[in-house]
């Protein structure tokens, strides 16, 4: 078969199976400063191992390297599927791969070190910085060539979400991280005092807004209509969600810094702006569900789709709890509480990693041709402890972080504080213990599905795919 | 011009730009286009043969 014929799933192959692998490995960090929070001897006196150095490598881990490895698979596979014609650019292609997978592990040396700008989810130094700017562009190159030259005409919507994922992200960047190298492994931002800070979370929410939100639902927007078997409930809505979303996300940046020196009125713009997000973001959430009209009863026997509706499930709920905590009155209880790290989770776990892991089942088989998954039992397990894992682990942090947020504002009638640091402290242990049983519940899961990829793709020997005609 | 003009007038601008985005996706010229849209994700058949009768096997 000549090689333009077929797909390049070689590299959808590699970043898939890394997107498992990094999985595992970012959560069992996420676990282990679970368990120092609870047992702070955890870290052994070692500063490589303390809290502050590990928890940067947990986020980094499961948003770039297990998220990151996951968008680059479907982003290519979905591309040359829906383009009906071969990834462009097969050496780039590779290089993006070889280059995230080194990225990664420069994050996994440097970190433990504790070399770190200090910017949150930008904590890798420069020179990482400088290769990720590489590399990315790579991935825009390699991207958007296969949709320059694509056999249709039209483009369709998944492309454009991962194309504004792409595009938005490199953006985001490389200006958050414009800085002056003092050596090799130092360095200081060109921003100061309260401009850093909204360059930081223009930054910073961008990157949920764009990498954990657009780029995930780039993924929803083909392999929820792929599983179920049934066409997108409504493509205009698609059109216009997909506009509002990459038009209005922009602005939210300001909402993680009410209450500080950023200007009021910019404070306000945040807030308003996050209240309007609900629209275009339950668009989506609509569009994903409503997909299944008509197939409600694959639910009963699929559970690769039941992980999908779950995920929107909880894409719908943390995208209406995050507006909420972004108004300012509800913000002044929720900030620097448990709460946002329980919002974080119901995202990042159930609908980030639940939709992920929906998409690897779906094209696992399909990249190894084998006629489905090893264990359609096995993915059932998964999806409950996947599911049990985040109801866990969300719940916990709301009763953990409401409670904190009273405890530190409640005042006696002389105006002294209430309660002192240590007693909320004291109050969140349980919560401490419930929230770690939620994670260990989940990462469990992701044990089941490598057992389940292993016994899938061991032993077989991958054939090309032929590239469908357009129709 | 003066500052609160022109924010203004951009504000104008991006709600009209909504509007139209809006009406261009409702409009019934693009009713055939987005059905064959809509269908994209299940035309390319690479997938395993689904154990479903309702289906079409790949090859």
């Amino acid at each position: 078969m000549d090689s333009q014929s077929s797909y390049n799933d070689k590299v959808v192959r590699q970043f898939a199976i890394m997107t498992v692998v990094w999985g595992v490995v970012g959560m069992l960090v996420g676990l282990i400063i679970a368990a120092q929070l609870i047992w702070p001897a955890l870290n052994f006196d070692l500063p490589y191992l303390s809290y502050g150095r590990l928890r940067p490598l947990h986020t980094n881990a499961v948003i770039f390297a297990f998220g990151g490895s996951a968008l680059f698979a479907t982003a290519y596979y979905v591309v040359q599927r829906t383009c009906h014609v071969r990834l462009a650019f097969d050496r780039l292609a590779a290089f993006t791969f070889w280059g995230w997978q080194l990225v990664i592990v420069l994050a996994a040396i440097t970190l433990p070190l504790g070399i770190t700008q200090s910017k949150e989810y930008a904590e890798l130094e420069w020179p990482i910085d400088l290769l990720i700017a590489v590399v990315w562009v790579g991935y825009a190159i390699v991207f958007l060539g296969t949709i320059a030259k694509r056999r249709v005409k039209h483009i369709y919507v998944a492309n454009w979400f991962y194309a504004a994922f792409i595009i938005t992200v490199a953006v985001l960047h490389i200006f958050n991280n414009l800085v002056i190298p003092v050596s090799l492994t130092k360095s200081y931002p060109i921003y100061s005092g309260i401009v850093d800070g909204m360059m930081q979370w223009w930054y910073g929410h961008n990157a949920v807004g764009f990498f954990l939100t657009a780029g995930f639902l780039g993924m929803m927007y083909y392999y929820v209509p792929k599983q179920a078997g049934r066409p997108v409930y409504s493509y205009r809505l698609s059109v216009v969600h997909f506009w509002a979303l990459i038009a209005i996300y922009m602005w939210a940046g300001p909402h993680h810094l009410h209450y500080t020196s950023l200007p009021n009125w910019a404070q306000s713009i945040g807030m308003v702006f996050s209240l309007i997000l609900l629209a275009p973001s339950w668009g989506g959430m609509i569009n994903g569900i409503m997909t299944l009209s008509g197939a409600w009863h694959k639910l009963r026997t699929d559970p690769i789709l039941k992980f999908m509706i779950v995920s929107l499930s909880f894409y719908g709920m943390s995208t209406f709890e995050g507006p909420m905590m972004s108004i300012k009155t509800v913000n002044a209880l929720s900030h620097y509480t448990d709460w946002t790290i329980g919002h974080v989770h119901s995202g990042a776990l159930g609908w980030v990693a639940m939709m992920t892991i929906g998409a690897m089942y779906n094209m696992i088989p399909r990249l190894f041709n084998k006629e489905s998954m090893y264990s359609t039992k096995l993915i059932d397990v998964h999806f409950w402890t996947s599911t049990i894992g985040v109801v866990l682990y969300a719940v916990s942090m709301w009763i953990s972080g409401i409670t904190q947020g009273l405890m530190w504002r409640a005042l006696n009638d002389d105006g002294t504080l209430t309660y002192s640091f240590i007693e909320s402290l004291k109050f969140t242990y349980p919560y401490y213990g419930i929230r770690l049983l939620g994670g260990l519940v989940f990462f469990s899961g992701m044990l089941v599905m490598v057992y389940n990829v292993w016994k899938t793709v061991a032993a077989t020997k991958p054939q090309p795919v032929p590239v469908i005609q357009p129709a | 011009m003066d500052i609160g003009i022109f924010r203004g007038v951009i504000t104008a601008t991006l709600f009209l730009l909504f509007i139209g985005i809006w009406a261009w996706s409702w409009s019934r010229k693009r009713r055939d286009d987005f059905q064959r849209a809509a269908n994209v994700p299940l035309e390319d058949d690479s997938k395993p043969p689904s154990h479903e009768p309702n289906k079409e096997q790949s090859q």
